[in-house]
């Protein structure tokens, strides 16, 4: 999914972001065992039950989060200072000034990280003159940095962000999913074009990104971070997802002839598994998927950048 | 006898729906939600929500208008649940398809399978055992749904029905798809695993039917009474000595048979989704019973003995 991490980002404005307006409940069913006497939660039901299971995830997260938030500054401001994925909570403390001062860009953490890799990109560009070979070049920064990306997640868990662990799991694996098991796994594509379109996509925002967190840290958040934040992902989302949708569609020939990361039957375990037919499944869920973040994200910009109240939708 | 005034407003918009006058006070909530349906009749009373504070929680039908803690010009705000669709109709659906689904699969019906396997038969026993299994868990809750399960509630969001029967049907599709394949390869231990699991998956089915019917006497016809469950002298009950939803520790006990019995890592999977949200409604009906009864006993568990 051509997740520019938009909507995860959006947690570090203190609002959980409320994906697609359903409730935080994991799965999907409602209960089918009501012969268990008393009121169950059945999901969505809006609190109609006397004593259920309203988890109260909600409810137990701030606390947390306060209690955790002196530790979760040092921890991050150490990961900063690390070079690995930077992403602070709004309400802790400023950490050490150079922290901020490292890069010489104010970025923090991740920052560095893709910063690195666009100035990579732009440098093999006026050496070489062709796209030809970018991928390669970058690969192992693209990967040390989309990998540790995975860190996020375990920050939603722990509840330093406050952001749906399931929203940054989506987003996070659908990066991972593009850069291990596509660009990394099928060699005949790294030289597409739609490779260095997401690529340059995901770059962008991935500054801008961090960039914001980094300064919302320091509670000194320039307009103009906020701005792009909330408008460069107006182009950079579709053209990141035409060059994932591109790449996918450009490895669809060498998946189908080498069968890989596939499995047949018979087999011991009575399971089969087509990576093609996966593939295609995976493009055709960018078009329900797409259009539902993309909204979301324009729901959320005029609420920061322009104050307007949005009644939300009943679920 | 004084009356009440019941006025009802929107909870987001705080919008005055309605004004109900001289309304007894013993009026129960189940009654203001038919007075409201007549002026709003689209809303019947199941997708109705009323409560005291526009963010509050929803008032049971049961609760009586003077007991609350309300004046005698009491504001109600209503929620719109949005369609509603009664639980017996969801469940019926939702275990229909998969009783009828797995049975296309079985008789390999044209358009699966190659064509020269339309309507083969499998030489596998634990093929046909699989069958037996599936379609009497099938037809087992089925008939629990008609007669032996109470619910407390009536209805559930209409959208509910789309998503569980996705759940159940893509399952059984997917599982069965592979039982019945003709390149099935039977369990690696042979009769041994087969006999073993189908063991186990018969007691747990008992047990899954004995609970339901334990906690099915536990509560009147009628009513929604709430009484903490305690073993019986059937020796399955003395589960409860342990967990608080001993059916859903028989359930996900009766897939891992049947996972064990077919050795198909599809059943593997659906077992492991159902054991994940079983164990989310089990630590809610949990947390339910600790909050209700002081008294709830200490050594008791959600779903899994001592562990979970």
């Amino acid at each position: 999914m051509g997740r520019l991490t938009e909507v995860a980002a959006l947690g570090s404005g203190a609002r959980a972001a409320r994906w697609a307006g359903s409730p935080p409940t994991l799965l999907l069913l409602s209960p089918t065992s009501p012969g268990c006497a008393a009121t169950m939660a059945s999901s969505d039901e809006d609190g109609t039950n006397g004593g259920a299971s309203e988890a109260g995830e909600d409810r137990e997260a701030p606390g947390k989060r306060r209690r955790l938030g002196l530790l979760a500054t040092a921890w991050l401001t150490f990961y900063n200072i690390a070079m690995t994925a930077g992403y602070a909570r709004r309400e802790a403390p400023s950490g050490p000034p150079r922290a901020a001062v490292r890069g010489g860009s104010g970025l923090r953490g991740r920052g560095p990280g893709w910063l690195v890799l666009a100035i990579a990109m732009v440098r093999f560009y006026m050496e070489k003159g062709t796209h030809r070979g970018l991928y390669k070049s970058v690969q192992k920064t693209l990967k040390f940095f989309q990998t540790f990306a995975l860190l996020e997640i375990v920050h939603c868990l722990i509840g330093i962000v406050p952001t749906s662990v399931l929203v940054t799991g989506v987003q996070v694996s659908s990066r991972i999913f593009m850069v291990w098991l596509i660009t990394h796994s099928i060699k005949p594509i790294q030289n597409e074009e739609s490779v260095v379109l997401f690529l340059v996509a995901w770059t962008v925002t991935e500054i801008t990104r961090y960039s914001f967190y980094t300064f919302s840290l320091l509670d000194h958040l320039p307009y103009f971070i906020k701005w792009a934040r909330y408008n460069f992902f107006i182009i950079l989302y579709p053209v990141g997802v035409a060059g994932e949708l591109l790449t996918i569609y450009a490895a669809l020939p060498y998946v189908k002839k080498t069968g890989m990361f596939s499995i047949r039957l018979p087999n011991k375990y009575n399971v089969s598994f087509d990576y093609y037919y996966f593939l295609l499944i995976t493009m055709a869920s960018y078009i329900p998927l797409f259009p539902q973040l993309y909204f979301h994200m324009l729901r959320q910009r005029r609420k920061v950048l322009h104050g307007e109240v949005i009644v939300e939708k009943d679920d | 006898m004084k009356h009440y005034e019941v006025e009802i407003l929107d909870a987001k918009t705080r919008e005055k729906l309605c004004f109900l006058d001289k309304v007894e006070p013993h009026a129960t909530i189940a009654e203001i939600k038919n007075l409201f349906t007549k002026t709003h009749p689209q809303w019947y009373p199941a997708r109705q929500s009323l409560r005291l504070d526009p963010k509050g929680k929803s008032l049971k039908d049961e609760d009586i208008l003077q007991k609350l803690p309300v004046g005698t010009t009491a504001t109600l705000y209503f929620r719109d649940l949005g369609a509603q669709i009664s639980w017996v109709t969801v469940f019926l659906t939702e275990y229909a398809g998969p009783l009828f689904i797995y049975l296309l699969f079985y008789f390999r019906v044209p358009f699966i399978y190659g064509h020269k396997y339309d309507f083969t038969s499998s030489r596998h026993t634990v093929v046909h055992l699989a069958c037996i299994c599936h379609s009497f868990h099938y037809v087992k809750r089925l008939l629990e749904t008609l007669f032996v399960h109470r619910f407390s509630h009536g209805t559930m969001p209409l959208r509910n029905i789309f998503k569980n029967c996705t759940y159940y049907w893509g399952f059984a599709a997917w599982m069965a798809y592979y039982i019945n394949h003709p390149l099935y390869t039977p369990p690696t231990y042979g009769a041994q695993q087969v006999k073993l699991a189908l063991a186990i998956f018969v007691i747990c089915q008992l047990g899954n039917f004995s609970i339901h019917m334990a906690l099915r006497d536990l509560r009147p016809a009628g009513s929604k009474t709430r009484k903490i469950p305690y073993p019986t002298k059937n020796p399955i009950t003395w589960l409860f000595l342990l967990v608080s939803c001993p059916n859903y520790t028989y359930e996900v006990g009766s897939w891992i048979g049947f996972a064990i019995m077919t050795q198909c890592l599809p059943v593997a999977l659906f077992s492991l989704v159902g054991f994940t949200q079983m164990t989310i409604w089990a630590k809610g009906k949990h947390r339910s019973y600790l909050k209700e009864f002081r008294d709830y006993p200490p050594l008791r568990m959600p779903i899994i003995p001592f562990l979970l």
